[in-house]
């Protein structure tokens, strides 16, 4: 672990993302007590306010000051990716460990199937399943979960097709194991790190797509603060303070940089060879 | 390409524009446990939830509802829109054309762009230059479409002035005044695939540049010119066509938020007005032929492949 860790470190990707993600999660943790104002505390004299020592990113429509609503709405954004990731990884997880220990025909069908829903794209999906669960975020990380879960089930399987050989799950089979215990207590430890990155890659999607439907109004309600949610709202006002729709923009991005990185550097990490 | 391959291949696409129905119905009209009261509010009228279970034949057996809704889509009527009334399938058409404009000219765009940066990046690995492609790529993949297309509004539309910010203008209509009007959409659409492309496009040219038969080129003789483009590309491109049309994909995706926030009328616009007017048969219509569209373009593309690459034989 710690030898992975001063491999991640060394590559250029690794570090900056390691630091990005570092800083978000401060936020994420900290947020609230670093904001300077409430996240709902209005000034109507100080609407549209540009950036100054007062308000440090400026002001919205309301005078609300948008470093403390960004500070905020850092919780709800990249928790909620997070979750939606963990829910996408955990299931596909699943699924792809069992195909691949079922093998033949089973496996076959499975995977011609996953491939199948995989050809509807992740936001239409998304899309759906909000339209069926309601707007909420709620709604929004089910439907992200769910969207990522053939993705990840892929990626799982090809992963567990090559453990399946393996004498130690030979060796599970020769005892007289349960299905059920070879594939969560034998298979599944053994593909967690492939699996590690292709996580830390797609929080980054998983912020993208959460911000999206917000800013489509199918996430986040107002007056979260949630980042997609201000972008939206924003754009209304655009032509009265850029300001506004600026600094939302740049954190979802920087966030998906973030974590972009640290998968990359994760990657290189895992497989020195390449 | 063997016969063999093309019918299996054939079947797939089948099998999986079948699942694609079945997942799209299932989420639309069967898993939400009232449809009517879902459609209409918990406010409806008993008379109108009636009226709409009857329009929709929510009262019949599932299996008879969605046997009733894909004889319909086979024969390429996918029932009127709850909404206006009208058939959906004409007006869903039309959208997908004008979206199929837009996603055919932000590929072209990208084919143009996304190239010659890989290339230049692939050659000079390790300079400035590939810093440079490298560094550009990965904030082009790391932005959502809405804040691409925002800051791209910002600057070309709001302070340059040069280019209209909303709106639709058909190309049969007045071409250059329909160009100008797709030039934002297609600009942000491509944004993501640019980026994308121009990775893939490097890390696989690397990789052949590395190999026993470049390096074999070389030492016979060649010119680093005539082998880059007679033996490095075409290798190094053949990824590219999977590539291009697994991001398809995104680019469906990409297309419904740019169309919303550029006010283009096309098959993405059209569903997020279904899905927030909760109009069932546009949703249905929507969503299933954006996952045909996809899955065409997916065996196009793996048709292509095997077509130009013989060493490929599936099964």
């Amino acid at each position: 672990m710690a030898e992975l860790l001063r491999r991640l470190l060394r590559t250029p990707q690794g570090l900056l993302g390691m630091l990005i993600v570092g800083l978000i999660l401060v936020i994420v943790v900290c947020g609230p007590w670093l904001a300077p104002y409430g996240p709902d505390t209005m000034a109507p004299r100080l609407r549209y306010r540009a950036p100054s020592a007062e308000f440090l990113l400026g002001t919205d429509q309301y005078g609300r000051d948008i470093l403390s609503r960004l500070l905020y709405g850092a919780r709800s954004t990249v928790i909620l990716a997070c979750l939606a990731t963990g829910l996408g990884t955990l299931a596909g997880a699943l699924i792809g460990t069992t195909s691949a220990f079922l093998g033949g025909r089973a496996d076959e069908a499975i995977m011609r199937t996953i491939d199948a829903v995989l050809s509807i794209p992740s936001l239409l999906f998304a899309l759906l399943i909000v339209n069926l669960l309601g707007k909420s975020s709620f709604s929004a990380v089910m439907a992200i979960g769910i969207a990522f879960t053939p993705g990840m089930t892929r990626v799982t399987r090809s992963v567990a097709l090559a453990v399946t050989k393996q004498d130690y799950v030979n060796a599970a089979i020769a005892r007289g194991e349960r299905g059920g215990y070879i594939v969560l207590r034998e298979m599944l430890p053994n593909v967690v790190a492939p699996i590690v990155v292709e996580m830390t890659i797609r929080v980054a999607f998983a912020v993208m797509l959460f911000a999206t439907l917000s800013f489509l109004g199918l996430g986040a309600q107002p007056p979260s603060s949630e980042w997609g949610l201000m972008v939206a709202e924003a754009r209304r006002f655009m032509h009265l303070s850029f300001w506004m729709i600026l600094w939302p923009s740049l954190a979802v991005a920087l966030v998906a940089i973030g974590f972009n990185l640290l998968g990359d550097g994760l990657r290189d990490a895992l497989n020195p060879r390449t | 390409m063997s016969p063999s391959y093309l019918v299996k291949r054939l079947a797939l696409i089948v099998y999986t524009l079948f699942v694609v129905s079945l997942v799209v119905f299932g989420i639309t009209q069967v898993l939400p446990a009232d449809a009517a009261v879902m459609l209409l509010g918990e406010n409806a009228t008993p008379d109108a939830l009636a009226a709409i279970r009857d329009k929709l034949g929510l009262d019949q057996p599932v299996g008879v509802q969605y046997g009733h809704w894909l004889w319909g889509v086979l024969q390429g009527d996918f029932g009127a829109s709850l909404r206006t009334g009208q058939p959906v399938a004409p007006v869903m058409l039309e959208a997908l054309g004008r979206s199929l404009t837009l996603a055919v000219l932000a590929i072209a765009l990208m084919l143009v762009l996304a190239l010659p940066l890989g290339i230049v990046a692939a050659l000079r690995r390790g300079k400035l230059a590939d810093l440079l492609v490298s560094i550009v790529s990965y904030v082009g993949v790391s932005l959502p479409e809405f804040v691409t297309a925002t800051l791209i509004v910002l600057m070309l539309a709001d302070w340059l002035k040069l280019l209209p910010a909303t709106g639709f203008v058909p190309l049969t209509e007045d071409f250059w005044e329909g160009l100008a009007h797709l030039a934002l959409p297609v600009l942000t659409v491509s944004v993501i695939l640019i980026a994308h492309v121009s990775r893939m496009v490097r890390s696989e040219l690397v990789d052949v540049l590395h190999t026993d038969y470049v390096r074999a080129a070389r030492l016979k003789g060649l010119s680093r010119r005539s082998v880059l483009f007679h033996h490095a590309l075409r290798n190094a491109l053949l990824p590219t066509i999977t590539i291009v049309a697994l991001d398809v994909g995104y680019l469906l995706g990409g297309v419904i938020v740019v169309e919303e926030i550029f006010a283009l009328p096309g098959i993405g616009r059209h569903l997020i007005v279904a899905i927030q007017t909760r109009d069932l048969p546009s949703i249905q219509a929507g969503a299933l032929i954006m996952a045909a569209t996809y899955s065409v373009v997916n065996f196009l593309a793996d048709l292509a492949y095997a077509w130009i690459d013989k060493r490929i034989q599936y099964g």
